[in-house]
């Protein structure tokens, strides 16, 4: 039975799923491997290593900066080159550790695998999950340990896991449900007991059949509840899944914990998984790489630290120019100028497209069709906001809510005018904020 | 900046833009062409009931509207965008409206002041508040209310006859001055076949009922209009006339007749429905129609004008930004519904 009950809005782009079918494959290990000291929402990871340290595989590289931050291991054993800087995704610069592998691979000693996690103590698990570095890798990168644990007042009930896959052209969680189906599971389950949740969802969306019946064949005898889901991008934004799942309406400005809600990507509570019960801490990811102009798409397990040179590689280079190469989905990643950028913990596709299937325009005058506010999932009103940014009158469109825009893009999708309306939200959520943070900063000086 | 869309051909470097990398292939121009197919039947119905007269009269109005656009645009010093075909419809729409005897000169003025002052004065498309072509035809109607008034009926001789509704609103004033006889025959002899099919007196494009209704729902199905307006808009009108029907059989006609005649089907799908001067919301689109439907009944069956359709729509266009923030919805999770500034 699959809720046929979606959310409000959205659209239903290609799904261009070229990779779905094929199996994930582990990267071989590669000479260089640059890793970031800032994959995660929160303050940059504060390095605990020098140049020409050896270290092994999984050991501890970088400590938190903060509380909101994320420890980071290696991902391979080797000498640290040096410490400076990558390239990122949004074309600034990240610092990071430039790691020479030794060619051998070896790990070193997994921390105490927690076998008994169904009676330990919760606070133990958390302490695993912030102890491996673990993010969430749906995209957000938000660091777990602190998401799990919510503020004291945030009473927890339901723990949903985001199996949806909305964007077109990823597969990797597909595939990380059809060959880890029991690791999910059991990754979920521990999550649901640091949380104390009652209610454990698992939604994916009608277009992973396959998936859908072996996590519920699989899920029979758990707590853990399969639901199918209408295919609707964005379908697995965060707000549209809990309402789709629970009828629950996160408040404007709020968090899904603040209608006792907490989500975790699929393959965030597969790391989970790896850390308590393997002692395994985050260092590689599955990442699909796809596109028309790819020779052969797939799903690859990549080691953090890995370029996008050497994911293209493995999906056999590409066979006619690329127009554009996207770190993402289609509908929410971010266009990158250059393959010398490190696979990081949430980068969950890398997508490239040819030159006909891009057309550069000129944007024009909003005819008011209300396409975009037919379509935007947040039910707010892009072409009243749009020519009020136009404008730059940022009052009016923080009046009407633009900072709860989840710039997901259906309503730059649909525009007949082709108005670059994502981009106007930006803008208008970038001078609304600035304007915030100084008049709290004018009461309080 | 000016070719609206330029085609990259083998890359000799990447392009870096911003999210979303996927569009839905929609355009403007698409759209307006849609629009344009849709009205084509009733274009030949037009075409095949009042001759050449009528080719005449739509292509000029098609020719002076382009032509009128890419003027003022360069004196306006503004991109010429007359290849998103929005001045094409208009002009096409303001032909619709006009007789088939309408002289060559009167559909270049109404051309000029339905896309001068109509849209390209308010900034060009999506800037102006008031349908351009029922602009262009208003203005016409009081400036030149003799020419404007001329029909013909088609099949007989070129004989300037009355519209239906005209007739009706004659045989109305006997009846009310005492001679109700003829009233009593021509409302039990309408011949309702003659109007789906196009014979009878009315502007080019009020005749022909069946190929406006297949177009309009053409366009309701490829959800390029909001379905609530022509719906709303023609019951309100069926209900207002039934009402008046059903009190005095021998005084008004029944709701059939008025959903047939005049320029009710046109303006309701292919008038009232514009996006840009209609309502955003579903539910303003309802008021809107329903609005629409109210002063149309109003006109028709209590004054002394025959048609209001093109004076209802314009009415309604003028309260379609005060419709716009009455009805804008509340946000998904939000407590309230957005406060509206002043």
């Amino acid at each position: 039975m699959s809720k046929i009950f979606r959310f409000y809005g959205g659209i239903h782009p290609q799904e261009a799923k070229l990779a779905s079918h094929r199996p994930i494959l582990a990267a071989p290990l590669l000479e260089k491997y640059t890793v970031p000291l800032q994959m995660h929402i929160g303050a940059p990871a504060k390095s605990l290593v020098q140049k020409g340290q050896k270290v092994l595989r999984g050991q501890l590289l970088a400590e938190p900066g903060s509380y909101v931050s994320a420890a980071i291991h290696s991902p391979v054993s080797g000498v640290i080159k040096e410490q400076s800087s990558c390239l990122s995704v949004s074309g600034t610069q990240w610092p990071a550790l430039i790691i020479e592998s030794d060619g051998e691979d070896q790990s070193q000693e997994p921390m105490p695998a927690i076998s008994d996690w169904q009676e330990a103590d919760p606070a133990l698990l958390l302490k695993r999950v912030a102890e491996a570095g673990i993010v969430g890798k749906g995209g957000a990168a938000f660091p777990t340990h602190v998401k799990l644990a919510p503020p004291e007042g945030k009473s927890i009930d339901t723990l949903i896991i985001n199996g949806v896959e909305c964007e077109p052209g990823l597969s990797a969680d597909h595939r990380l449900m059809l060959e880890k189906p029991e690791e999910i599971i059991t990754g979920a389950l521990i999550v649901a007991r640091i949380l104390k949740a009652k209610n454990i969802y698992l939604g994916i969306e009608n277009n992973k059949p396959d998936a859908l019946k072996l996590m519920r064949d699989k899920a029979a005898h758990s707590a853990l509840q399969p639901r199918g889901l209408k295919v609707r991008y964005p379908q697995g934004a965060e707000k549209q899944l809990v309402y789709a799942l629970t009828k629950r309406k996160v408040p404007s400005g709020g968090l899904p914990m603040d209608v006792g809600c907490v989500l975790q990507n699929v393959a965030t509570v597969y790391a989970i998984y790896e850390a308590v019960l393997k002692g395994k801490p985050l260092y590689e990811r599955v990442t699909t790489v796809t596109g028309d102009p790819v020779v052969s798409p797939g799903n690859f397990l990549l080691r953090i630290g890995s370029s996008y040179a050497d994911a293209l590689q493995l999906a056999g280079g590409l066979k006619e120019e690329a127009a554009k190469i996207i770190s993402g989905g289609p509908m929410m990643g971010i266009a990158v100028y250059s393959l010398d950028i490190p696979v990081t913990k949430n980068c969950s596709g890398l997508m490239f497209l040819s030159s006909s299937q891009l057309s550069q325009f000129q944007s024009k005058a909003c005819i008011r069709c209300a396409r975009c506010n037919d379509a935007c999932p947040m039910q707010l009103m892009p072409s009243i906001l749009s020519t009020q940014i136009e404008n730059e009158r940022f009052e009016l469109a923080e009046t009407w809510n633009v900072l709860d825009c989840i710039e997901c893009g259906c309503c730059a999708y649909v525009c007949p005018a082709k108005r670059p309306l994502v981009q106007h939200m930006r803008r208008a959520k970038t001078e609304v904020i600035a304007k915030r943070q100084s008049e709290a900063a004018k009461k309080t000086s | 900046m000016t070719d609206p869309e330029i085609r990259i051909a083998g890359s000799e470097r990447l392009i870096v833009s911003s999210s979303p990398h996927f569009h839905s292939g929609a355009s403007v121009g698409n759209i307006m062409l849609l629009v344009i197919l849709t009205l084509l039947p009733a274009c030949l119905a037009a075409v095949y009931h009042f001759g050449l007269p009528a080719f005449r009269v739509l292509a000029l109005c098609m020719l002076f509207c382009v032509g009128g656009e890419a003027l003022f645009s360069k004196c306006m010093k503004k991109p010429l965008e007359i290849n998103d075909f929005s001045a094409l419809l208009t002009g096409l729409l303001l032909g619709m409206n006009l007789p088939p005897g309408t002289p060559s000169w009167i559909c270049l003025v109404g051309s000029l002041i339905a896309i001068g002052i109509g849209k390209m004065v308010y900034g060009g498309i999506g800037y102006n508040p008031f349908n351009p072509a029922l602009v262009g035809r208003a203005a016409l109607l009081v400036s030149f209310p003799q020419v404007m008034n001329t029909w013909q009926t088609p099949g007989l001789d070129a004989m300037s006859s009355a519209t239906p509704l005209q007739e009706l609103g004659l045989l109305q004033q006997n009846a009310l001055a005492g001679d109700g006889a003829a009233l009593r025959e021509f409302l039990q002899n309408i011949p309702y076949r003659d109007y789906l099919l196009g014979k009878m007196g009315g502007s080019l494009g009020e005749t022909c009922a069946l190929a406006l209704i297949v177009g309009g729902l053409v366009l309701i199905a490829l959800r390029i209009i909001r379905w609530q307006i022509p719906v709303f808009m023609l019951a309100t009108v069926a209900a207002c006339s039934a009402l008046a029907w059903l009190a005095k059989p021998d005084l008004y006609a029944p709701p059939q007749f008025h959903l047939l005649s005049g320029g009710l089907l046109l303006g309701a799908f292919f008038m009232a429905s514009d996006p840009v001067t209609s309502p955003m919301s579903r539910l303003g689109a309802t008021i809107f129609a329903i609005g629409c439907g109210l002063i149309i009944s109003a006109i028709r069956l209590w004054g002394n004008y025959p048609e209001g359709v093109s004076f209802a729509i314009l009415i309604m266009n003028a309260l379609t930004p005060l419709l716009d923030r009455a009805t804008a919805g509340k946000p998904f999770g939000a407590q309230k519904k957005v406060v509206k500034n002043a």
